[in-house]
């Protein structure tokens, strides 16, 4: 795997002195790649994991499944940008699986309002043929990050000389 | 009762390690960045795990005979000659211990006798002098110096022999300031050895964590000193198997045949659990070491630069995990920056002083652990040596 692409998906803080230190390489060399990644869409963009959970009135998000009927030309394509369209569709997946074709991470203040979504604007859509929605009761783990404070994220170590 | 009349004088005159107190401290504290520990904060590779487990599920445990698993000193044999290039018989120049300590202690009680002289290089590893003086013998302190990048010289060791010395301690990689001896420095340490009649204990724990394009010299590799050497390793820094406690001293049959017997006796065998997992390791375990030793690199080059950065000027350590910058620009001692660096920063590092009293100046930094948290360290003591330490 690339390692600055690994130390950026790890940390994106990291300077680009510091990376430059950490690889061994000069600054100018790390600035360069880095602008490199994103002309080239590999870095998308960057920014900051946040655990919604810990505010108060931080709503609900939902996964929802979508069964979906390709289109001839465009096959998923067309309907996956008609969703991801929605503001508050965080995620869009195509998925390989039986029992649903797209993915898609939905935000919303009520369950109501993220039922209301589904209800709504995603299975009036022409090719969905079928929702199964999902409501996330606890994040674990994002983006690589473990989001609850469990042993593993506190030192076990013992100072032993 | 008097306690102090019935126990034994020496081990009561021993002093307890300096580590332990700046740990100790952080543990009464929240939120606090340790940077102090000295093992590997990766798990043990699941595969060697799994040999450890399928090694239960089967019911293997008995002891095993008292110098290991003759399968164990069989690939310790062959990963010996593979990575540094000295055969040994696994028969009878291989005994497996209780982790490196164990085979440390077994040598010194092995060779020393009362009154007999060891030198030990500081700043180093803090068993080296309270088991010479448990043998009875007597320590002798070679200063290590930052100008020398903490390396032993020739002409500081052969101005400290005496008659009566005995033994040599070569500690590298080093534990704390990350020095190593290159094959050009064993060879000139090699050179005093051969004119006089003494051995040498070559603790290489560190042996397969070295940075830049020179692999570890094992100083039995060095032409002459093979049959002079007791080469002391083990499983846990390049393996990350702290917690199994195995490892094993390497050297001259008539050596290893005395060490046998005291371990016999102290110890009878290592732990048997431990030993099937560490026959994996040997086996299938080259590609963890190698994965593990780029993420250190990683810190250590983060961490080194970080240090030079604030004016806590390091040399660049080549080994083991472990940075050593001077805190002479504070104008405090090792053990006030420390102490003010905990209470201030709440971060945890160790004073040079716990390696020896030559350490004074200096600080033990461990990189045994994340680059998240390796950042955030720095950000606080640069904090710390910008306002804090005027508290």
């Amino acid at each position: 795997m690339n390692k600055l692409l690994k130390l950026l998906n790890d940390n994106a803080d990291f300077t680009p002195a510091q990376l430059a230190v950490m690889l061994g390489v000069t600054e100018q060399e790390i600035r360069r790649q880095i602008d490199e990644y994103k002309a080239k869409g590999i870095i998308r963009g960057t920014k900051t994991l946040i655990d919604w959970d810990k505010l108060p009135d931080s709503g609900v998000r939902a996964i929802i499944e979508l069964k979906v009927t390709p289109k001839p030309e465009t096959g998923f394509d067309d309907i996956a940008k008609i969703v991801m369209s929605y503001d508050n569709v965080e995620n869009v997946y195509l998925a390989a699986s039986n029992s649903y074709d797209l993915i898609a991470m939905v935000r919303g203040s009520t369950i109501q309002e993220i039922a209301e979504f589904v209800s709504k604007r995603l299975s009036t859509l022409d090719s969905v043929i079928g929702t199964a929605t999902n409501f996330v009761l606890t994040t674990y783990k994002q983006g690589g990050i473990c989001f609850v404070d469990d042993e593993e994220e506190t030192e076990q170590r013992s100072m032993v000389l | 009762m008097d306690y102090s009349s019935l126990l034994n004088q020496k081990i009561q005159n021993l002093r307890p390690s300096g580590i332990r107190r700046f740990f100790d401290i952080a543990n009464e504290m929240d939120h606090v960045i340790s940077l102090s520990i000295g093992e590997p904060d990766f798990t043990t590779p699941w595969h060697v795990r799994q040999e450890g487990i399928e090694s239960l599920r089967r019911g293997k445990t008995w002891y095993s005979p008292n110098r290991g698993f003759a399968e164990l000193r069989s690939q310790i044999s062959n990963y010996f000659a593979r990575r540094f290039d000295v055969e040994y018989d696994p028969n009878e120049e291989i005994l497996v211990t209780v982790g490196g300590s164990e085979a440390i202690d077994l040598c010194i009680r092995a060779i020393v006798d009362s009154g007999d002289e060891v030198l030990i290089p500081q700043p180093s590893f803090v068993c080296y002098e309270p088991m010479t003086v448990m043998a009875g013998g007597t320590p002798v302190i070679l200063r290590t110096r930052s100008e020398n990048e903490f390396r032993l010289t020739a002409q500081e060791l052969e101005a400290a022999i005496t008659p009566k010395t005995k033994l040599l301690i070569l500690p590298f990689p080093n534990n704390p300031t990350g020095a190593v001896m290159r094959r050009e420095h064993l060879e000139e340490i090699a050179r005093v050895i051969e004119k006089h009649n003494i051995l040498v204990l070559s603790d290489e724990i560190y042996g397969e964590l070295t940075y830049g394009q020179e692999r570890h010299v094992s100083f039995a590799s060095i032409k002459g000193m093979r049959e002079r050497t007791i080469v002391v390793n083990g499983f846990s820094k390049s393996y990350a198997m702290t917690g199994w406690r195995l490892g094993y001293a390497l050297g001259p049959m008539e050596i290893i045949s005395q060490m046998t017997k005291l371990h016999q006796y102290a110890i009878m065998s290592a732990p048997t659990t431990a030993q099937y997992a560490a026959i994996e390791a040997l086996k299938h375990g080259d590609a963890d070491i190698e994965r593990m030793r780029e993420e250190y690199d990683t810190r250590r080059r983060l961490i080194v630069d970080g240090f030079c950065r604030m004016g806590l000027t390091c040399f660049e350590p080549e080994g083991a995990f472990y940075v050593f910058p001077s805190i002479k620009i504070s104008g405090l001692t090792s053990e006030e920056f420390c102490e003010k660096l905990i209470y201030a920063q709440h971060v945890a590092i160790v004073p040079g002083t716990a390696f020896g009293e030559c350490g004074e100046g200096f600080a033990r930094v461990s990189y045994s652990y994340s680059l998240n948290h390796i950042k955030q360290a720095l950000e606080r003591i640069e904090i710390f040596l910008n306002e804090g330490n005027k508290v």
